[in-house]
């Protein structure tokens, strides 16, 4: 954290600004030991060569959607899945934040299941608000939640990196925003005590777990709490989905990072009168979507090396 | 084929006598209900507030590119399921009061039906339909 690499950081920064109205893609994640940078565009990922855990977040693939913002959800999530055989070093798992279907229906999740499973990657979900809206959220809960606790939320360690999964898409209340909620913020100080300071962790969930944008709803009520608890440790990387654009953001030793969608881009907060899916020229739409690779690299200052890839430039 | 199709009609056929058989059963013997409509565009319930009088039926129209709900705020009033674009919930007011609710999926969505008049305390009932 001290030895910030002050200028390097405030390129990745604003390269990930000057896309932030865009965004789409994926994000390639690089964790290496202080704090998580974003190189911004995939080729400045691909001189890095990473040396460490890789993996991949996706999100927001939305299948079942079909409106004209993208008629094709499926091929665009295809792409993604595509784009992810391309990589130079193979990321040894993935990650979804949710939003897999945008109906929660059967056949929804069972496209989406047979796409993202072409990766050949292990897949840690958790679910977004269109994944949880079928009665008793059975179908979520029976394909990606059937180890986990509560709503669906669970940790796993990998690599030294111990990563969280949690859930803040039900139990919302009018006029609020995303909720973590009692149940889950107990769980989390359980799983949390005991470690030492120095793991470095990775949180994601589908909603951001800080807030960018009230008026939208893109926030989590609860989130200060979870952060309370997690500001003993040297470094924390957050990995959202839910707004279809890249935004980044530190605070402390906390970095936060959204991804892109697999399925249609957002507006930039404020720019429209509603967050909902934007419609822009389809020789561009591609250039919105996309995947992220994350790269972890133990025992140096940085903790993550984060890409976003658009499906095409 | 065929028989599986036809099958599949006869039981929604059934289901709507049922849920007709109820409508008249609960129904107040009293003049034809009023009706309003909300519409549910840019995540933005429209009319923010609408008042009727009781015994109205409120139907509510998604139009927007995107799924929402409409939910009481105070839990078990009244609740939809998830309203793709196109889809409509409507639900009859027969209790003098006012109502806040959401969208349960996008919590930020907030609107209020006020139900003024005196009409029966019989309670409400509610169908959805898509």
């Amino acid at each position: 954290m001290n030895e910030r690499d002050q200028q390097g950081h405030g390129v990745s920064r604003r390269k990930v600004l000057e896309c932030m109205t865009w965004a789409g893609t994926g994000v390639l994640w690089t964790i290496a030991g202080g704090v998580p940078r974003s190189l911004g565009l995939v080729d400045a990922a691909l001189a890095a060569e990473p040396a460490g855990l890789t993996f991949l977040q996706i999100s927001d693939s939305h299948i079942g959607f079909d409106k004209p913002a993208n008629p094709n959800a499926i091929g665009t999530l295809e792409a993604a899945v595509g784009r992810i055989a391309t990589l130079p070093v193979k990321p040894s798992f993935m990650i979804h934040t949710g939003d897999i279907t945008h109906l929660s229906k059967e056949k929804e999740f069972d496209d989406a299941q047979r796409i993202i499973s072409q990766a050949g990657l292990d897949t840690h979900y958790v679910p977004g608000e269109h994944d949880v809206i079928d009665e008793d959220v059975k179908l979520y809960r029976e394909r990606h939640g059937k180890n986990a606790e509560g709503a669906g939320w669970y940790s796993f360690d990998q690599d030294g990196v111990h990563f969280i999964a949690l859930v803040n898409v039900v139990h919302l209340k009018a006029g609020g925003l995303g909720l973590l909620g009692e149940d889950q913020l107990k769980w989390l100080a359980d799983d949390l005590s005991g470690r030492a300071a120095s793991a470095p962790i990775v949180v994601f969930a589908h909603i951001p777990l800080w807030m960018v944008y009230r008026d939208w709803g893109w926030g989590t009520e609860d989130a200060a709490q979870a952060l309370n608890l997690l500001k003993r440790f040297g470094s924390v990387t957050v990995l959202n989905g839910h707004i279809h654009q890249v935004m980044q953001k530190v605070e402390g030793n906390v970095t936060f990072h959204t991804a892109q969608s697999t399925a249609f881009p957002q507006p930039a907060p404020g720019t429209a009168p509603s967050p909902g899916p934007m419609k822009v020229a389809d020789d561009r739409l591609r250039s919105l979507l996309g995947i992220t690779e994350v790269t972890v690299t133990q025992g140096q200052q940085r903790l993550a090396t984060i890409v976003d890839t658009p499906l095409q430039r | 084929m065929r028989l599986r199709l036809h099958g599949k009609r006869l039981r929604v056929i059934a289901q709507l006598t049922v849920i007709v058989m109820a409508a008249t059963a609960f129904a107040p013997a009293a003049a034809p209900a009023d009706e309003a409509t909300v519409t549910i565009d840019n995540f933005t319930f429209a009319p923010q507030v609408l008042t009727v009088k009781a015994g109205t039926t409120i139907k509510w129209t998604n139009v927007d590119d995107i799924p929402h709900t409409v939910t009481s705020s105070t839990r078990g009033q009244f609740r939809s399921t998830a309203l793709d674009t196109g889809d409509s919930f409507s639900f009859t007011f027969r209790d003098v009061g006012t109502f806040e609710y959401f969208c349960s999926l996008h919590p930020h969505m907030t609107a209020t039906i006020k139900v003024e008049g005196t009409v029966g305390k019989a309670g409400s009932g509610a169908d959805a339909v898509h």
